[in-house]
């Protein structure tokens, strides 16, 4: 830095009047934006590589049989990771049933009734909890569902991740609510319709769009998520499709593999890693044309 | 037009609405102040005034709009045919007293159609809803322009449309009085004519309350006129005498444009 | 009226069961923060009733078969990684929240908006699938060597350079928390009026001086919650952490060395813990996680709002 910019006190303007050439305060103001410039490549780095080593490395792995078969033992070639596909997607699913209802609700209440002091003691418990560690979750979804039952399970793992989509879900929900002009609401009360259906028939109807991003972006992080299943739906060779048995994830799986000492494994991993950005990807990607498609209408 | 919609036919004495020292508040601005008069069945009353004296304040009392503002309450009595509104409950209220508002407030989600017909469904209304989007429509001098695409979202209409498919929503709920609170100030001069016309239409059927801040559409289409200024009633009488007779002072200001 | 209608009895009844469901699910959330201490509280009760909170925290040796189990080491390489993550990840984040905001045309600022979402939408176990794969033989062949090299003599830099440990850990937690710490920043920095900005530049300065002399200092506070939300997200990463720490319960002071964190413990041994006290020592160990990240992000939290709310203020 140079000369110019000493002297700079918090709230207060230290513009320089004559100290310091022109030339090397443009030089100054060049360098930095030349600094800040060089953050945002050093930043994308590590996702290009990420995401061009995701896909060059796991697009050998991927086939048919890598979509629909169960894992291979060591050393045997072939294999998939079907089980964990379908893992995910059942566990992922069962933890909307209970968190999109949960979280949702919230965000109505937040926008609805949140202007009190339970609204803000609410939203801030909300803002809080979106920072709880995911594997704090899975301890306490081992404590509610895996300790009672005496079984690793697909339902306790639903609970962890239906507990973490709830927060950023329903700040979304408010904020998404709070888009809709409160003259569309005025206009429906007017109509003589009560307020509580202006609520759900106008005003919800309104930011459906909306919710729907922020539903679909909330399911894409928690079939994201690794640590909380790791105790509570455990993993499984086989395939599973009831909620009381321990079930594969493919987040598990590519955790697994990873930390496996095989070579081909290790690809494998790549190729799970690469399924569950596509995954991941696809969902997101509807959430933007599901948002897009709002802020058009 | 249509026999069942009549309005019950009441002692021609007795004002359709009738407001009786009516007392508004936001919080602690005191927004209309004691302000009584009385609308005739199938008359048209303008209210006009400088903006902040009042206007919206006063008609959305009048279907009891203005509690649903945070902060806000009133004082004094409104009656229509007699009943004290404040005594009945608001949702069946504002179903017999319908409003249309400033800017055009089409619902986004929903089809043409759709927007006529949904305070009928909303509330749940079971009605021919094909007559009804006709009727209505067609009252509103929009179902030549719109009748080919009655599915089409209400968003790809004009601002002037808008408004008048807003109109046909408030109609189609079959209120006995409208209150439209400057529905022409955002339309261009086209749009405001056809509105003004529809008015004129309206008011074989109905009872209205218009406020504008443009005196010419006041003198057009009003039979009486109501002066705010700062929150009381300066001056109510028919149009023509308070534009070339005004009684007061500031009445006289105002329509002769010296403030405003 | 038409027949059919909702009575007034009907929309009475209707808001107030409207007012009473969505308020019973607004409150769902501070229940499930009671649940979440409860539930925490009590599989740790026998660790605490046998070890003693305190002894709990200050205890550095970690032996499950002698039902020995003390936090230090946990504590410790929680810390060591979020300090290296924090320590590379502000200045970037900032200044990439700063070119964003201030330096460069809508274009681009979408452009890059939108791969620092990706960045932040990328799981956990991917990135420790990466380090191992990528960033671990990288450190171990180039960095490493060349920083001990160079600064061998810092005790920070010694021991045999493995790629696995805390470095590499750090690093991947710096990649992790670089979107939080950069999108609220960005959200800080739009709160800004925009003619603070324009008035500094109306007056003659260049960006930078514009930036130095207004934009900082009013963004100050709502940056710092900005890094310790950043923070906070730090602690709690659980699979990258794991996946590169090397998991070693001991205290060493060279960055090159294995370690392991609060949230890398519980990972392992949850699963297979043996007996009660040792699924209360992790429990216990997710309480005290849960307790950190808890105040972290409430007073993050604060920070952010008080800035914005001087903002308008002013
Ligand atoms: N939501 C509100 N909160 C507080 N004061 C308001 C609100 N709406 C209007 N007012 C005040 O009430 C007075 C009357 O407003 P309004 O009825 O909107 O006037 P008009 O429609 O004649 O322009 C004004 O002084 C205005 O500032
Ligand atoms: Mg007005």
């Amino acid at each position: 830095m140079n000369m110019a910019m000493t002297n700079v006190a918090a709230g207060q303007y230290a513009i320089p009047r004559r100290v310091g050439s022109h030339r090397a305060r443009a030089v100054t103001n060049g360098v930095m934006t030349g600094l800040c410039a060089a953050a945002v490549a050093l930043a994308l780095v590590p996702l290009f590589s990420v995401l061009w080593l995701v896909v060059s490395k796991g697009i050998h792995s991927l086939s048919l049989s890598f979509f629909t078969k169960l894992p291979a033992p060591v050393g045997e070639l072939g294999g998939g990771v079907g089980n964990a596909i379908v893992g995910t997607l059942f566990m992922v699913g069962l933890a909307s049933c209970i968190g999109l209802p949960l979280g949702v609700g919230a965000g109505i209440f937040l926008a609805e009734r949140g202007d009190g002091k339970l609204g803000h003691v609410v939203r801030f418990t909300a803002e809080v909890l979106a920072g709880v560690p995911s594997i704090v979750v899975g301890v306490v979804a081992y404590g509610l569902i895996v300790l009672p039952m005496r079984h690793f399970s697909a339902m306790a793992g639903a609970v962890a991740l239906a507990i973490l989509m709830i927060p950023t879900l329903a700040r979304a929900t408010e904020e998404m609510i709070r888009l809709v002009p409160r003259s569309l609401r005025e206009a429906s009360l007017a109509l003589g319709v009560p307020a509580w259906r202006t609520s759900l028939s106008v005003v919800l109807r309104t930011a459906l769009g909306g919710l729907i991003n922020a539903a679909l972006l909330a399911i894409a992080r928690a079939a994201g998520e690794t640590a909380p299943l790791l105790f509570t739906a455990l993993n499984n060779q086989y395939w599973n499709l009831h909620p009381l048995q321990p079930t594969a994830s493919l987040t598990v799986q590519i955790y697994n593999y990873a930390i496996s000492p095989y070579e081909d494994w290790h690809d494998k991993a790549w190729g799970a890693a690469l399924c569950l950005l596509i995954l991941i990807g696809g969902l997101s990607l509807i959430a933007r044309l599901a948002a897009g498609r709002r802020s058009q209408a | 037009m249509n026999v069942a919609l009549s309005t019950p036919v009441a002692d021609t004495a007795r004002p359709k609405l009738e407001v009786q020292k009516l007392d508004a508040w936001f919080g602690n601005v005191h927004a209309v102040k004691d302000i009584s008069l009385g609308v005739d069945a199938r008359s048209v009353l303008a209210i006009i005034g400088p903006s902040g004296c009042g206007k919206s304040t006063f008609v959305r009392c009048l279907n009891r709009m203005h509690e649903l503002t945070p902060g806000a309450r009133s004082e004094g009595r409104v009656l229509l045919d007699g009943e004290d509104v404040y005594a009945v409950d608001p949702v069946y209220l504002r179903r017999r007293v319908g409003m249309v508002f400033q800017r055009p407030n089409v619902f986004p989600t929903m089809s043409i159609r759709d927007n006529v017909v949904a305070g009928l469904r909303l509330n749940r209304v079971r009605a021919d809803y094909e007559a009804i989007v006709e009727r209505t429509l067609t009252q509103t001098a929009l179902w030549d322009e719109v009748k080919d695409r009655l599915d089409a979202s209400a968003i790809a209409l004009s601002g002037g449309q808008q408004q008048r498919l807003c109109i046909a929503r408030a109609l189609a709920v079959e209120p006995e009085v409208l209150l439209m609170d400057e529905p022409a100030s955002a339309l261009d001069p086209i749009a405001t004519a056809k509105i003004e016309e529809l008015i004129d239409e309206l008011k074989q059927q109905y009872t209205i309350v218009i406020v504008t801040h443009n005196m010419q559409q006041a003198i057009r289409i009003s039979d009486k006129t109501a002066f705010f200024y700062m929150g009381v009633l300066i001056e109510h009488g028919t149009t023509q005498q308070l534009f070339t007779r005004p009684e007061r002072r500031e009445t006289e200001d105002y329509v002769t444009g010296k403030f405003g | 009226m038409a027949s059919g209608a909702d009575t007034p009895r009907h929309a009475h009844l209707g808001d107030r069961a409207f007012a009473a469901g969505i308020t019973l699910l607004g409150g769902a959330v501070l229940l499930v923060v009671g649940i979440i201490v409860v539930a925490c509280a009590r599989l740790s009760a026998p660790a605490f009733a046998k070890l003693g909170f305190f002894r709990f925290l200050t205890g550095s040796d970690w032996n499950p078969v002698e039902d020995s189990f003390g936090a230090l080491p946990f504590i410790y390489g929680t810390l060591v990684t979020s300090a290296i993550a924090i320590v590379v990840a502000m200045p970037v984040a900032i200044g990439l929240a700063l070119f964003l905001t201030e330096m460069s045309p809508s274009r681009v600022r979408r452009f890059v908006s939108f791969f620092v979402e990706i960045l932040a939408a990328i799981p956990s176990v991917v990135f420790g699938l990466w380090g191992l794969m990528v960033l671990v033989p990288i450190l171990r062949d180039v960095v490493e060597p060349a920083l001990q090299h160079r600064l061998g003599f810092l005790p920070l830099f010694q021991g045999a350079p493995m790629g696995i440990g805390f470095l590499p850990a750090g690093i991947v937690l710096a990649i992790m928390i670089l979107p939080t710490i950069a999108s609220v920043t960005i959200e800080v920095l739009r709160t800004m009026p925009a003619a603070l900005r324009e008035g500094a530049l109306a007056l003659g300065a260049t960006r930078w001086e514009a930036i130095g002399a207004v934009v900082l200092p009013y963004a100050r506070r709502g940056i710092m919650g900005a890094v310790i939300l950043g923070l906070a997200r730090a602690l709690g990463e659980t699979m990258a952490v794991t996946m590169l720490i090397g998991n070693q319960p001991e205290i060493h002071g060279s960055l090159f060395a294995a370690g392991y964190s609060l949230p890398s413990v519980i990972a392992n041994e949850f699963a297979e813990a043996s007996g009660a006290v040792h699924t209360g020592a992790l429990a216990g160990l997710a309480l005290v996680l849960f307790g950190v990240t808890l105040m972290l992000s409430a007073s993050a939290r604060l920070l952010v709002r008080l800035s914005a709310r001087r903002l308008v203020a002013a």
